[in-house]
């Protein structure tokens, strides 16, 4: 299968140009937050303060990285379990976010959102943090430092691999299995 | 009948070094498994994805950094024999200092209170099971347990009537909903019987069982192969992509129970499964 390679910030035809099951390759600046980054953003919008990152046409990159070996600008930093960040999702998008990094299933609603709101799910290989690790050649602390891992950080990525799973179109990459009888 | 005296000084060390060991280098059994499964794998993308997780496993253990960047919460299990007394100092605490010192350079995954959720900084506390065992050695298997995989185990109290067929409805849709959630290929404990505490441990007790070994009971082997072929039946794949290569393994571990129930619990282990057992020496 063909790989198509993106850069961020993502534009409205980026996002509509891609389908559930595409190969990509991302390259440019995406944020890494996780459960409690984003537990942090929404109490500060509730309370209408601005956001610590614009995050128009950006991606999210669910990811809580291992401490950086010397030498190495990260540690392994795989995509943790996208289903727990969708309670705050829709105020992502709301900000403008065009993509989210992750891996495993969102719900019927963020599906939806994601079709409103013009912005793709991709899954990361989960588990294979240390080689994702290789396409970050940067990585800053933004927001929230005392999180620590879950800490809101900037990150420079090439190339780095993901595959489509929600799309602008309703299209999902991972198989519906019923459940009960 | 003499009493063999270990210093709690050596076990935390034995602890620390197996523990920061399993955080760089996946263990044997479960590789071997994995390059089975990426020959037999039909989906093309499934294969890659395994193929993936083959060679970040090399490069890890190469570079000596960590796997996954969720090295997860230590789980301790210790056999201790009768005949054993420890010396210079606290073993719950040695074992905590431990942890402590193998989560260095690690990532730091726990929380002091489930509502409060404070980071504790240092991956502490762990998660220790003590069973006295005949003899006068100790064995101790760590379990770096990723929480992806976690989150979408489930425990239920079914009626005996269910029985069998009960039970393997309920391990199937404990893998329906984990889909991709768990990071498949999975390692799939079960556990069968006992009460709601105890069937919760057996089922964590089958993830550190060798990979694929069967039970010794011919019954619970025969389900253990049932249950297999099911799971990878559902297509769910490598990541959730589809193929065969759901679970690499299915253990089923079962205790007597009360006339009244069938308990099940289903505890599941990701793609990173960091498993690894020592043995005290003098």
């Amino acid at each position: 299968m063909d790989t198509r390679s993106l850069t961020t910030p993502f534009t409205d035809d980026d996002v509509a140009s891609l389908r559930a099951g595409d190969l990509v390759r991302i390259s440019g600046v995406i944020y890494g937050a996780r459960d409690a980054a984003h537990g942090r953003m929404v109490e500060a919008l509730e309370r209408g303060e601005p956001q610590p990152v614009d995050l128009r046409g950006q991606v999210i990159y669910y990811v809580g990285p291992a401490p950086a070996k010397p030498g190495h600008v990260i540690g392994p930093a795989g995509p943790t379990t996208s289903g727990r960040m969708d309670p705050y999702t829709v105020q992502m998008l709301e900000q403008g976010v065009k993509g989210f990094i992750g891996k495993g299933y969102r719900s019927d609603a963020i599906k939806a959102a994601l079709v409103t709101y013009r912005a793709v799910y991709f899954a990361a290989v989960g588990g294979a943090a240390a080689l994702l690790a290789r396409h970050i050649t940067a990585s800053r602390v933004v927001a929230y430092p005392d999180l620590g891992p879950e800490a809101i950080r900037e990150l420079t990525v090439v190339d780095f691999p993901a595959i489509v799973v929600n799309d602008v179109w309703g299209g999902d990459a991972y198989k519906k299995l019923e459940v009960g009888d | 009948m003499m009493i063999r005296q270990i210093s709690v000084n050596r076990v935390q060390d034995a602890v620390r070094d197996l523990l920061i060991e399993l955080a760089y280098r996946l263990p044997a059994d479960y590789l071997a498994a994995m390059h089975v499964a990426r020959e037999e794998e039909p989906s093309s993308l499934g294969g890659d994805i395994l193929t993936m997780l083959l060679d970040n496993a090399a490069y890890a253990e190469a570079e000596r950094i960590p796997t996954c960047q969720d090295t997860g919460m230590a789980i301790l299990f210790l056999e201790v024999g009768q005949d054993v007394h420890f010396c210079d100092g606290d073993l719950n605490q040695a074992l905590h200092a431990a942890v402590e010192e193998a989560y260095r350079d690690l990532r730091k995954s726990v929380v002091d209170d489930p509502l409060l959720r404070r980071n504790t900084g240092d991956n502490t506390p762990p998660i220790i099971h003590y069973e006295i065992v005949p003899g006068d050695q100790v064995h101790i298997t760590a379990l770096m347990k990723g929480f992806g995989a976690e989150l979408m185990s489930r425990l239920r109290m079914m009626p005996p009537s269910e029985g069998v067929e009960g039970v393997k409805r309920f391990v199937l849709e404990t893998v329906k909903l984990a889909g991709p959630n768990a990071c498949p290929p999975l390692i799939v404990g079960v556990g069968l019987g006992g009460s709601f505490d105890t069937v919760a441990l057996l089922a964590k007790k089958a993830l550190i069982r060798p990979l694929g070994e069967p039970n010794p009971q011919p019954h619970l082997a025969q389900l253990e192969r049932e249950l297999l072929e099911s799971i990878n039946d559902l297509d769910i794949g490598p990541q959730g992509f589809g193929g065969m290569t759901t679970a690499l393994a299915v253990h089923v571990e079962a205790y007597a129970t009360h006339i009244a129930a069938l308990p099940v619990a289903v505890n599941l282990n990701c793609s990173a499964p960091r498993v690894g057992k020592l043995r005290i020496e003098d």
